[in-house]
């Protein structure tokens, strides 16, 4: 049955890697979003940073357990050129300013000026031998029929999955500590939090930068699972999906980026799936093969225009008041 | 004011008389592809390496110039390309005339040998100017920058009106800018082959058809729900995504021109030498501000949408129609976007992410004069657009942006309510 084969191909693909990096960058994300209502459109440039420190840093001759500290700590540079001009404006100021600078960013990672540092547009492969030499678990296919992976996959979604547990553990610890009761009084009444005496531009800071390292690592396995990191990977259209993932999830949920990163690439893997099904016998006529790619992110921007207007608390529901609802 | 804007074309389309100067397709039968012969004053230049790639930066081939200077690369499908010369492989002494040009992008039409010219100088005698600076390219360079200011100001201006009467920083912006692009080009390029400056105003009545499908269709309902800024912010950037992916699916990944204007002899004028096309530009976007500052000064339409944007309560408590101001507006606002986004596709070429790509200056333009003012995202637009061009007589092309991106950090940190923004509180 094809159709069943594309249905187990979608399950794979929302268990499998790509899924994984989707949802650390989204607890990230939901933490500076969700919780502390900072807009940051340029969590992609966080994932840049954690890409390019980890592959530049074995580039150089060092282990690539370096670069992923060397990627996280550009993630903090980030974080202060998104904060510093920004965080003491109003909410929009620093939607503007992340934007631009996450494209601005690459623009620059792939100029052929930066070539001699970046490697330009080419960026760099073949990086993360080290990762998958510990790989502990024994070589072979492990899995059903069409919904098995390679012993190095399976590594890499064990490891990439336990990263985003430990991240939702601790954004779950954060909220429950006065830390976390001050962020999301920030995002509830800033004015009030500020004439309780708190320092609320640092608490964002703050917020951003815990939500960036998160993005950073994101970044870091997304380069170690595809082995290759170029510029034109960190489009700002990853952010926005990312941003549905976390809005379908539940913005301002513990399980909301996850559930969210699962659904989002189910569903973009099962009606792409469906389409190019189509398209190979020659049900739907109208669509090439390469079309497919631009409906993917039509499906994005249309799911999270729907959500925002029909369910704003996303799947998981929310227990609290939130962004996205209504005043 | 639809009236006025088609007046202005009609001006300027007489100014557009020079006769166009098509590239000649050398014959061939076997395919497309790049060709050239590297010289410095007549002498061959050999062992330089040319690179291709596609826009997106994917590379085709490499091929290294002949004994006599040649060069060529058969390409596979037609379309648009980045040819680059390596400087660093050219041999001692001889360097690019012109730094920035040593990557060219060049559309390569079925069939097309399309011949690419690298104009190398001595190293040791500069060819710019014997005072060691080149007055005429700086002017030169300033009109580009005026015209790319005036253009960025003119889709500036509709983003930063709308944000005055809604505080909806709209990220779709840059889709109404596309829109407008591609609806002229439908009418001037695809289906229908009107003048460019019929199928502009068709572009412009379209395009103030979608802002006032925007608003009673998506903005209005939704205002009517109380729905928070935030949540609009993410509705327009889905609308954003979801638009610019149509705009892909249907028009095309690659990059059209319109049939008019598309190549033009320069005209000399005194000190400066501009193409036709460039004046035209430039009158048709300062006609189009100041009709819109008519508007707003001396019209009952335009006193209320000041007064909307000022505040909104006080103006429904005199009687103006708030919900009728903003829809007004909304149409106002595309329609700028829809004409920036044609001057703009004059300028280089119609592509699918056009408005996109230049919202980062639109964005820029409008906090550095102001965001919500009428007139400093104009000046804003104006001043980014001239550091832009100019700073290419120092830094290459590809560092245009990082101008854009200092001048919004700049401005945010020391004042971020803009030029002409007045002293509230924005934090």
């Amino acid at each position: 049955m094809d159709v069943l084969n594309v249905f187990l191909d979608a399950i794979r693909v929302a268990i499998g890697p790509q899924a994984a990096v989707f949802a650390l960058a989204g607890v990230g994300l939901n933490l500076q979003f969700g919780y502390a209502g900072l807009l940051n459109f340029g969590q992609v440039a966080f994932m840049l940073a954690g890409a390019y420190g980890a592959s530049m840093t074995v580039d150089a001759g060092g282990p690539l357990w370096l670069g992923i500290l060397v990627g996280m700590a550009a993630a903090l540079v980030v974080a202060m050129l998104f904060g510093l001009p920004a965080l003491r404006l109003r909410a929009d100021y620093l939607a503007i300013v992340t934007i631009s600078v996450g494209e601005i960013i690459r623009l620059l990672v792939r100029s052929s000026t930066l070539e001699p540092v970046t490697n330009g547009v080419f960026g760099y492969r073949d990086f993360a031998a080290w990762f998958y030499a510990i790989n502990p678990i024994p070589a072979g296919r492990y899995g059903v029929g069409n919904l098995a992976f390679p012993a190095r996959t399976l590594w890499l979604i064990v490891v990439a999955w336990t990263l985003v547990l430990l991240a939702s553990l601790l954004v779950l610890g954060l909220m429950r500590s006065p830390w976390g009761r001050v962020v999301r009084g920030i995002r509830e009444d800033e004015d009030a939090v500020r004439s309780l005496g708190k320092n609320v531009f640092m608490y964002k800071l703050q917020a951003l930068a815990l939500g960036g390292l998160m993005g950073a690592l994101a970044g870091s396995l997304r380069a170690i699972d595809s082995q290759a990191v170029r510029p034109d990977f960190f489009l700002t259209i990853t952010t926005f999906m990312i941003y549905a993932a976390v809005i379908l999830g539940g913005a301002g949920t513990i399980i909301g980026p996850t559930i969210g990163a699962m659904a989002l690439w189910f569903v973009i893997s099962f009606s792409e799936g469906l389409l190019r099904l189509g398209i190979e016998s020659g049900v739907i006529e109208f669509l090439d093969p390469e079309d497919v790619a631009a409906i993917r992110f039509m499906i994005v921007g249309l799911a999270l225009i729907l959500l925002v207007v029909f369910r704003p608390q996303g799947l998981a529901g929310k227990p609290e008041a939130g962004l996205l609802d209504e005043h | 004011m639809l009236l006025g804007v088609a007046g202005s074309v009609l001006c300027a389309s007489t100014l557009w008389t020079v006769p166009a100067t098509p590239q000649e397709p050398a014959p061939s039968d076997s395919g497309q592809g790049v060709s050239g012969v590297l010289r410095l004053d007549e002498e061959p230049v050999d062992g330089a390496r040319i690179e291709v790639e596609t826009p997106e930066g994917n590379p085709v081939d490499t091929t290294t110039s002949a004994g006599d200077g040649a060069w060529s690369v058969p390409l596979v499908t037609p379309g648009a390309y980045v040819v680059r010369l390596d400087e660093a492989t050219l041999p001692d002494g001889v360097v690019l005339a012109d730094s920035t040009k040593g990557s060219l992008t060049v559309e390569v039409r079925p069939g097309q040998d399309r011949v690419i010219i690298f104009q190398l100088a001595d190293e040791s005698g500069p060819t710019t100017s014997e005072e060691g600076f080149d007055w005429r390219r700086l002017v030169s360079l300033s009109v580009d920058g005026v015209r790319l200011g005036i253009v960025l100001g003119v889709m500036a201006m509709g983003l930063s009106l709308i944000f005055g009467v809604t505080r909806l920083i709209n990220f779709a912006h840059g889709e109404l800018v596309t829109f407008g692009a591609i609806a002229a080009w439908v009418f001037n390029a695809g289906a229908f082959r009107f003048p460019l400056f019929l199928a502009g105003i068709v572009g412009l009545l379209l395009s103030a058809a979608l802002g006032w499908g925007l608003e009673r269709g998506l903005f209005r309902p939704l205002r009517r729900r109380r729905t928070s800024t935030v949540a609009l912010i993410v509705v327009t950037i889905g609308l954003s995504e979801f638009l610019r992916s149509f705009y892909q699916l249907t028009f095309g990944p690659l990059p059209e021109p319109y049939r008019d204007y598309a190549l033009q002899r320069e005209i000399d004028l005194g000190p400066l030498t501009v193409t036709p096309k460039s004046l035209g530009i430039i009158c048709i976007g300062a006609v189009a501000i100041v009709l819109v500052a008519f508007l707003l000064q001396r019209t009952r339409l335009g006193t209320a949408m000041r007064a909307v944007a000022d505040n909104k309560d006080l103006a429904a408590s005199s009687g103006i129609d708030v919900q009728r101001v903003i829809l007004h507006v909304w149409i106002l606002g595309a329609v700028l976007a829809g004409l920036g986004g044609i001057l703009l596709g004059v300028t280089q070429k119609v592509e699918f992410d056009m408005g996109f790509k230049a919202l980062l200056l639109i964005f820029a333009a409008v906090v550095v004069g102001g965001l919500g003012t009428a007139y400093g995202p104009v000046l804003g637009a104006l001043l980014l657009g001239v550091v832009i061009q100019v700073s290419t007589i120092w830094f290459d092309t590809e560092f245009k942006f990082v101008f854009a991106l200092l001048a919004l950090i700049l401005m945010l940190v020391f004042r971020p309510q803009g030029i002409l923004g007045r002293r509230e509180r924005v934090g």
